[in-house]
């Protein structure tokens, strides 16, 4: 009970954080806007993708792209808690780790989801169709994204002493992710090698599913999208948890 | 239970670093007890040990009859911390701070915002207890954080530098904060200070702590009695120091720079032989005995002043320039 009550405490924190400094939500809502219209409109007006507008083809990317980016940069917040020593407060209550990570988490995949919403409203501007059914398929594939991509944002935060060692770590990881996904690219007649990487790196699954839904366009069966973007996020919301019991 | 904390050889290394060296003590329900010693003394490691936010290497101890090793949450749910460092939300309002605070302890809902009431009147908070954090003075965070680690009425409340870099004023409303609280709640408070005025002031007893041992222990009149009298500096044209040690009430002689110090029991007394025996006086200070000469005592050092690295407001400081 106290527990549920201190999980819901964090969230509510880091809401209330999230909403009073607006400039986060604005700078993460610049950057896809900045995809969809300049280089989707762009090259959208000489491109066109597997029989789609190339800025429609790549709009399930950019909203994968969104999460993707807001969600592990949600775990630089973490060591700037520590680093101001806000953190410790929380650290010597009587609450488990785990419900530390559990709060953490729910309030990093609301910030992204949010975030999504409106990436999410953009869309009808490009043209993108969505029935309820779909809308819902969209919501659940970019909440299991926001859970695994959250939850290894924390797991990097936590191992960090400084935020810039956090950023430099995250470049390396979060511009791979997203350029190897297929978020700008179809998937089909790839060479082997980017074929092999893309196939590992699992935000592929995740702009898959987007594609299939929102679109209609995909490269693998969406039973299997949601199979592994589930497995991802067990995955690492299991390691999380490990991780924040070792945190000092 | 008559110990609100009793540690037993506790112990904790950091490498080669011996931080805290087998520490034994017993401290009772409802005293106001100081760990006064130098910066790195130990006496935060001590603490982080009892709030069990670091685990000993060795030995063991209880904090309201729960073991730090065995019942960590227990300890957590019946201990208040204020730590050195600021840790208020800055961007959240001096009640939402308080409020997430009564969740994470689980201060029942029904008495929280009684609770919250109480305390903010308690610390004069009450009138900013709806701006956000970063608009507060040095000392009203310092305050709120004090209010912060009552909320949940702890049996124990930890306060480690209470008053590090606040200006005099605001340490001295800090400190009848404190005379309050342990007046009215019955509360065991341990601090630590590198302020000896501090622990003269609060502490109803002193354990004096250098490189992690306890040194001595007592009230703080009875450490300035062990001192054996008033200190007597003097500037005198003879330098030679031998000629007071034949004076029956003066108890030690030392030579620091151009100054000669005497410790002299009952010096306002005993003033008038020693003046005669200096000869021409260029200069002539009296002081009772302070914490400071039973350090100095104790351990033939000073306990440095605050060099400014940790301070709480250069800390804030530091803080607004990050965010």
């Amino acid at each position: 009970m106290s527990q549920a009550e201190g999980i819901y405490a964090l969230w509510l924190r880091e809401i209330k954080v999230f909403t009073r400094e607006r400039s986060r939500v604005v700078t993460s809502i610049f950057t896809p806007l900045l995809w969809i219209f300049v280089f989707g409109g762009g090259l959208g007006s000489a491109v066109e993708v597997g029989g789609v507008n190339y800025q429609v083809f790549i709009y399930p990317g950019i909203l994968a792209m969104s999460v993707l980016f807001s969600s592990v940069f949600f775990g630089v917040y973490i060591v700037w808690d520590r680093k101001i020593d806000i953190l410790k407060e929380v650290l010597v209550a009587p609450l488990s780790r785990t419900s530390i990570f559990v709060g953490k988490v729910l309030g990093g995949c609301t910030d992204s989801m949010l975030q999504a919403f409106i990436v999410l409203l953009i869309g009808f501007a490009v043209g993108v169709q969505l029935t309820p059914a779909t809308f819902l398929l969209a919501v659940l594939i970019l909440f299991l994204l926001a859970l695994s991509l959250v939850s290894t944002g924390l797991i990097i935060g936590s191992l960090m002493e400084s935020p810039e060692g956090f950023n430099m770590i995250v470049s390396f990881l979060i511009f791979p992710l997203f350029f190897f996904s297929g978020a700008l690219f179809p998937l089909g007649n790839l060479p082997l090698w980017l074929s092999v990487i893309t196939y590992i790196d699992p935000v592929t699954y995740g702009v898959d599913g987007l594609r299939t839904v929102t679109i209609g366009v995909s490269q693998f069966p969406l039973y299997l999208d949601l199979a592994v973007l589930m497995g991802f996020a067990a995955i690492m919301f299991t390691v999380g948890t490990g991780a924040f019991e070792r945190m000092k | 239970m008559d110990n609100a904390i009793e540690t037993s050889d506790l112990t904790k290394q950091f490498g080669d670093l011996t931080a805290v060296d087998h520490l034994s003590v017993k401290i009772k329900q409802g005293e106001i007890f100081g760990l006064l010693g130098p910066n790195g003394a130990g006496k935060t490691t001590t603490i982080s040990m009892l709030c069990t936010i670091l685990r000993p290497s060795g030995g063991t101890a209880t904090v309201n009859g729960y073991d730090i090793l065995k019942e960590p949450d227990d300890v957590r749910k019946s201990i208040g911390i204020v730590f050195q460092q600021p840790s208020v939300d800055d961007i959240l309002t001096g009640r939402e701070n308080l409020r997430l605070h009564a969740m994470w302890y689980g201060v029942p809902k029904d008495i929280r915002d009684e609770r919250i009431d109480e305390v903010l009147r308690l610390v004069g908070l009450e009138s900013r207890q709806n701006d956000l954090v970063k608009t507060y003075s040095g000392g009203m965070r310092r305050r709120l954080e004090l209010s912060r680690g009552l909320l949940h009425l702890p049996k124990v409340l930890f306060l480690d530098e209470p008053t590090l870099g606040l200006d005099p004023q605001t340490r001295e409303h800090i400190w009848e904060y404190i005379e309050d609280m342990s007046r009215e709640r019955d509360m065991t408070i341990v601090l630590t200070t590198h302020y000896m005025e501090e622990a003269d002031r609060l502490c109803d007893r002193v354990a004096i702590i250098d490189q992690g041992r306890i040194i001595v222990m007592d009230t703080p009149d009875n450490l300035k009695e062990t001192v054996g009298g008033d200190i007597v500096c003097l500037k005198t044209a003879n330098s030679d120091v031998d000629r007071f040690r034949k004076i029956d009430s003066v108890r030690k002689v030392e030579v620091k720079g151009d100054h000669i110090v005497l410790t002299v029991r009952n010096a306002s007394e005993n003033l008038q032989k020693i003046l005669d025996i200096a000869g021409k006086i260029e200069s002539v200070e009296i002081r009772p005995a302070s914490l400071n000469d039973v350090f100095l005592s104790y351990t033939g050092k000073e306990i440095r002043p605050e060099t400014g690295e940790g301070g709480f407001v250069q800390r804030i400081m530091r803080e607004r320039t990050l965010r």
